[in-house]
């Protein structure tokens, strides 16, 4: 359990959080939610103990400060922005492997999950890599090891459509976990959590439960028919692995994750001049004995 | 310890792999080399002799060269990376405060001093190979003992200016300030003080004593030079309180202390303030 109480951090004279107060009990999947500034990271570097603040903060009883490395074992944490680290991804991945006491290879398993040759990238410098690169090592590196508790800031910002289902499936199987993650967008986020925080400087503004309708490792079989051939179109729907079912490129098909449906609406939103019909359709909805919920227009 | 160990190992490697490490080293080969040549030349006269003479040169011109790389260096590293967010990360793991610092500490010491002794110990070696009459071992071990210290202090600075500086600027700044005002306070300054401001003898000393630059420099000169004729009134002074035994147990012992006990005030200031 994390229980953070009366929590008030102030940067010179900017009160960024101010008296958060918040139960997280075991098992609660988080959406961490709210604009810029409104104290996200700086929760997630006091429940990690990376500053030091008024009120307490604490994981499972132990305050992350004074506990380091028994709290931090529990904990495995994708941060925002990949550190400029100049050391080879290998070294990175056996030194975390190493502190963690986990296997190397459970990681490289997770990596390889992602689309990340581990053994490609070894020897090159973390630094070098492509920003979808870092964050698959990253998240390889964090669901590598047995955490209780994952946080995640914008775990799935530079990631391609197929490496974000992946990290949904990721996520999907280990439900049983502690969950902050943190993201602007909800829609991002929501079909993987049971509960949304939003915070508003320093403070929780909303704390509500979602309910668990939607399988979060669900996939949605999708067709899209356009009136006339689009170039751009055709370069934003193979960026989701989609691929054309007539030689004209007017019919297209693919699947998409169900936590990136609203994303991939909102994608389609840019086009629906030239989209004449659409259908959304649940992968084996049958044999799950559930109504096959699909989207036609 | 394992904290430590696995701190240490990043830390060597990641100042391997940084270009002011490449530098480092091959300002401090080249130097060698350098001095190689001249002591050569030197040779022709009067056989190896000038072995000693060429390690206290090397020694003078590693008392102007390695304090500022070590300062500069080290807080650029250590607060850009804290700037950059690599303490966020890296510091989620679950390793010790006490593990990480010390053990970047004991890491970055290795890699700061081992190419300023490899070089000199080279230079012996060649000199050895280039059939030298007499290789002063004795010089190189205290040379090496003056090195390790003076490596070891300015390290401690470094590590408590990174410590209370937030940005790299600042850092940078602090260090450049610092090493200025160490070097203006060597001999020529405390002559300055002495003639100048009539500052009593006891001050200058006491300045002088301070001054870890100055102290390694006395230590330094007083194995090529034992009534240091060549140095000041300021060194004349203090050979003359401490006797040559008693000052270069000081000139060991007083740098080791200064740079660990702001190692120590540093650990004390990182270990509670924010991290990243």
């Amino acid at each position: 359990m994390i229980e953070l109480k009366d929590l008030v951090k102030t940067f010179r004279r900017t009160r960024v959080l101010d008296g958060l107060s918040l139960t997280i009990a075991d098992g609660d999947r988080i959406a961490l939610i709210g604009s810029n500034g409104a104290g996200k990271t700086t929760m997630i570097r006091c429940i990690l103990g990376e500053y030091v603040h008024e009120g307490r903060v604490l994981i499972d009883g132990l305050a992350p400060r004074t506990h380091r490395t028994k709290v931090l074992k529990k904990i495995a944490f994708v941060p925002q922005m990949p550190p400029p680290l100049r050391m080879p991804a290998g070294d990175l991945v056996e030194f975390a492997a190493r502190v963690h006491d986990s296997d190397v290879s459970t990681i490289r398993e997770v990596a390889s999950r992602l689309g990340l040759d581990l053994d490609e990238v070894r020897r090159r410098p973390f630094l070098k890599l492509s920003g979808g690169q870092k964050q698959k090592l990253l998240i390889a590196i964090a669901m590598g090891h047995d955490a209780s508790i994952f946080i995640m800031d914008e775990p799935t910002a530079n990631l391609d459509p197929a490496a974000r289902q992946i990290v949904f499936d990721l996520l999907a199987e280990r439900l049983d976990r502690t969950m902050i993650i943190s993201s602007h967008r909800l829609e991002e986020v929501a079909l993987l959590v049971n509960r949304v925080i939003e915070l508003d400087r320093g403070r929780v503004v909303l704390d509500d439960h979602v309910e668990e309708a939607v399988d979060p490792s669900l996939r949605l079989d999708c067709e899209i028919v356009l009136r006339r051939p689009d170039a751009a179109f055709a370069k934003a729907i193979r960026e989701w692995n989609f691929a054309p079912a007539d030689d004209a490129e007017t019919t297209w098909r693919g699947e998409v994750a169900g936590p990136d449906r609203l994303r991939f609406l909102g994608m389609l939103a840019r086009y629906s001049g030239i989209i004449r019909a659409l259908e959304l359709r649940e992968r084996d909805a049958a044999k799950k004995g559930r109504e096959p919920a699909h989207v036609r227009a | 310890m394992s904290a430590l160990l696995q701190a240490a190992r990043l830390d060597i490697a990641e100042s391997v792999r940084a270009r002011w490490f490449a530098i480092y080293a091959l300002v401090f080969g080249g130097l060698i080399a350098i001095l190689f040549i001249f002591g050569l030349t030197e040779s022709r006269v009067m056989g190896f002799t000038g072995l000693s003479r060429m390690l206290l040169t090397y020694i003078q011109l590693t008392m102007a060269i390695l304090p500022i790389f070590v300062l500069l260096s080290t807080v650029r590293s250590l607060v850009g990376d804290r700037e950059a967010g690599v303490y966020e990360y890296m510091l989620s793991f679950p390793i010790s405060l006490s593990g990480w610092f010390w053990g970047r500490f004991a890491g970055r010491f290795l890699v700061v001093f081992l190419p300023v002794f490899v070089a000199m110990l080279i230079a012996l070696v060649v000199g050895l190979f280039m059939g030298a009459e007499e290789i002063p071992w004795r010089d190189f071990l205290w040379y090496s003992a003056l090195l390790f210290s003076l490596s070891l202090c300015f390290l401690g600075i470094s590590f408590f200016i990174s410590a209370l500086a937030r940005t790299s600027d600042i850092a940078q700044s602090l260090a450049f300030v610092i090493w200025l005002a160490l070097l203006l306070f060597l001999d020529l300054m405390l002559i300055g003080l002495l003639i100048q401001f009539q500052t009593p003898a006891e001050v200058v000393v006491g300045l002088a004593l301070a001054n870890p630059l100055e102290v390694f420099r006395i230590g330094a000169m007083m194995l090529f030079d034992p009534q240091l004729i060549l140095l000041g009134p300021a060194a004349y002074m203090i050979l003359d309180w401490f006797g040559n035994a008693g000052f270069m147990a000081y000139a060991l012992l007083y740098p080791l202390a200064l740079g660990l006990a702001l190692a120590g005030i540093g650990f004390w200031v990182f270990r509670r303030t924010d991290l990243p």
